[in-house]
């Protein structure tokens, strides 16, 4: 800290303060508003802080929480602090708050809210920036993707010191990254397409293949890829193959792994010494829990947008294991539900499926149209009692979810 | 629901099922577009009129012989590609000419007319398919939007959600769709445009899942005159617009919000 000039201290100071206090007051884990004051007294406090550090950047629509976990948890073997906004708080001051709370940590990993990049990628100078996915997400106040893609692109070209670790099987991701100076390539998979049909470049149908994408009309095409998740194992960059055998579950947490296992050895960490840290996370901020509930296991999957919820039905118990829906629209949420209609809910038929949440009836229509057969309930107690078995599996958007967590108590 | 003097009978199908052209689905499709395919789908079959739906890829000529056309929402760049796709294959406009019904949804309601806001503000050539032009307004609109339908439509009420920074100016022979009750629309106190059997709004995505009336009112253009549905049938729907009714305060009209940063979408 004796490094910092005189006013960035007393920010982060008062910062910490704030902090503490927040917490005892018991509002959210005191993570943000300290930051905010930060900010307010000294606005280059992130630049100060990050300064000295190697700063690892996680960003992408779905996976950011996740995957900022698994790099702080394969950094680990090396023993040395690791500063990090665990809880989610992706923004200016979340980060700020983040590195002034761990002050001697050598190394920062830090998960950046898609549109805040640029600045932030300016401010940390940024040695490793991770690029997961880009896809439709909360568009009644987020910015439209191809804008968020476009952004990236010169931020990216204007930092010629820094290494982007990217997904090349997302054709956005590539059309972003590819402005940069040096890029890993991560052939790291896509389940969701419909954002990315079209070439970012020339607006011509992309068609796809067992080896990614190509235009069929101009020569934007997949990168050859460095590491490749091949199912459930991963090929490394030297050819090994590795078993990744998380604990979290499904093809997307499988993804976020080998970009964190990527990243791991720009530090010199390698696969196999990553690998068994990885396994050990089991949840990230209360996603993928399960918890005990009048004598039912009840788990909870977080969806945010269409695409995470094909990533939420890709880990979902076999049927007939019940379901439970919730839905909001707060302003976390985004207000408009028209994202229901981009998600295909035939999947599943077949289970008991209960519609919950502010927003229950749009599920209702949606679910009816795609002639899904469904119960209203009141709430997950609502239908936990209604359930016969001995489980229940949640998924729930974000204010949705977080309203989930409270009702079970916090032992999510 | 009304139907348009040259409307078919739907006994008059025969055997052939009532065509429905997605146009650039891979495109223009932002939030929820493909809603306004499953409700006439649905709609059509529980009438007992057999419907066939064609996606057709920014790669593909468009075809000429559908019945009914939705082209939906997209970003900037998307919708500037759009346009010189559609341009270049002239099949939409094609169609139009012929009588198909045609039913467009923000971005795509700006390209169904002379003139539009590119992703610089730039302005730049529309489909010509309806006269009406378009430009980048001040503010953002973003939030649920009420409207009143023109009586001589006989559709009830309009409930959507819109999200755009375009206005939108109609030529003679065009008339506005709707008087705005609540948000912003076409920026001058009316809503969306229609002329014959082309029709778009500012209701983005599935506008026709809370608005039965309009698509009853497109299948009726299309298929002629339509049974009501059974009441069961129409539960979920009527609860759910009821609902969004009764969330919005409608004392209010003309509400912007301030724009996003950073954001262009339309």
């Amino acid at each position: 800290m004796g490094k910092l000039p005189l006013r960035a201290r007393v920010a982060t100071t008062l910062g910490g303060a704030a902090g503490r206090m927040s917490r005892l007051a018991g509002r959210g884990d005191g993570s943000v508003i300290g930051g905010v004051i930060g900010l307010r007294v000294e606005p280059d406090l992130l630049a100060l802080l990050a300064a000295g550090r190697r700063v690892v950047l996680v960003t992408g629509t779905n996976g950011k929480t996740t995957t900022t976990r698994l790099i702080t948890a394969a950094l680990g073997t090396l023993g040395q602090d690791v500063a990090t906004n665990a809880f989610g708080a992706n923004m200016e001051a979340g980060l700020a708050a983040a590195l002034g709370q761990a002050p001697d940590a050598p190394i920062a990993v830090l998960e950046v809210d898609e549109k805040y990049l640029p600045a932030v990628l300016a401010a940390t100078r940024a040695k490793v920036v991770a690029l997961l996915n880009l896809s439709r997400d909360q568009m009644d106040r987020a910015a439209e993707i191809w804008l968020v893609a476009r952004r990236w692109r010169e931020a990216l070209a204007a930092a010629p010191g820094c290494r982007v670790v990217a997904n090349a099987d997302d054709p956005l991701i590539a059309w972003a990254a590819g402005a940069a100076a040096d890029v890993i390539w991560v052939a790291a998979g896509q389940r969701w397409h419909e954002d990315s049909w079209c070439c970012p470049r020339c607006g011509s149908h992309l068609s796809r293949d067992d080896l990614g994408w190509r235009c069929g009309e101009c020569e934007f095409a997949r990168p050859p890829a460095r590491w490749v998740l091949d199912g459930t194992s991963v090929i490394d960059s030297r050819g090994r193959v590795h078993d990744l055998a998380l604990t979290l579950p499904g093809q997307a947490n499988r993804a976020n792994a080998v970009i964190a296992l990527a990243v791991a050895e720009e530090f010199h960490v390698d696969a196999v010494q990553a690998l068994p840290r990885l396994r050990e996370v089991t949840s990230v901020a209360g996603r993928y829990t399960q918890v005990e509930r009048n004598g039912r296991q009840v788990r909870l999957l977080l969806a945010k947008n269409p695409a995470g919820w094909l990533e939420a039905f890709d880990v979902l118990d076999q049927p007939p294991v019940p379901v439970l829906l919730s839905v909001n629209a707060q302003e976390p949420d985004g207000k408009d539900t028209s994202w229901l209609w981009d998600v295909d809910y035939r999947v599943l038929r077949g289970r008991p499926v209960f519609a919950a949440g502010e927003r229950r009836l749009d599920l209702a229509v949606r679910l009816e149209a795609d002639q899904v057969p469904f119960e209203l309930a009141e709430s997950v107690d609502d239908a936990v009692d209604r359930v016969d078995g001995g489980r229940l599996d949640v998924i729930a958007n974000y204010t949705a979810f977080q309203q989930i967590r409270v009702a079970l108590g916090r032992a999510a | 629901m009304t139907s348009s003097p040259a409307a078919r009978d739907p006994q008059d199908r025969g055997a052939s099922a009532l065509r429905l052209v997605w146009v650039y689905p891979d495109l223009l499709s932002t939030y929820g577009d493909r809603g306004n395919l499953l409700v006439l789908e649905r709609r059509a079959r529980l009438r007992g009129i057999p419907v066939e739906s064609v996606l057709v890829n920014a790669d593909q000529p468009v075809p000429r012989q559908g019945d009914i056309y939705l082209m939906g929402g997209g970003e900037d760049l998307p919708q500037v590609l759009a346009a010189q796709r559609l341009r270049a294959d002239g099949g939409l406009a094609a169609a139009a000419q012929r009588g198909a019904v045609v039913f467009a949804v923000c971005a795509g309601y700006q390209l169904l007319g002379s003139e539009f806001g590119g992703d610089d503000g730039q302005p730049l050539p529309g489909l010509q398919i309806l006269n009406i032009h378009s430009g980048r307004g001040q503010r953002r609109g973003v939030g649920e939007i009420i409207a009143d339908v023109d009586p001589s439509l006989e559709v009830p009420r309009l409930t959507g959600f819109e999200n755009h920074q375009g206005t939108t100016r109609l030529g003679p022979g065009v008339a506005p769709l709707a008087q705005v009750r609540v948000g912003v629309g076409n920026g001058d106190g009316t809503e969306g445009a229609f002329a014959g059997r082309i029709l778009g709004t500012y209701l983005h995505g599935p506008v026709l899942v809370r608005n039965p009336g309009l698509a009853d009112l497109l299948l009726a253009w299309a298929a002629g005159q339509l049974p009501p549905l059974r009441a069961q049938d129409e539960a979920w729907t009527q609860a759910l617009r009821e609902q969004r009714l009764a969330a919005v305060p409608t004392g209010a009209a003309g509400q912007v919000s301030k724009p996003g940063p950073g954001s262009h979408r339309r």
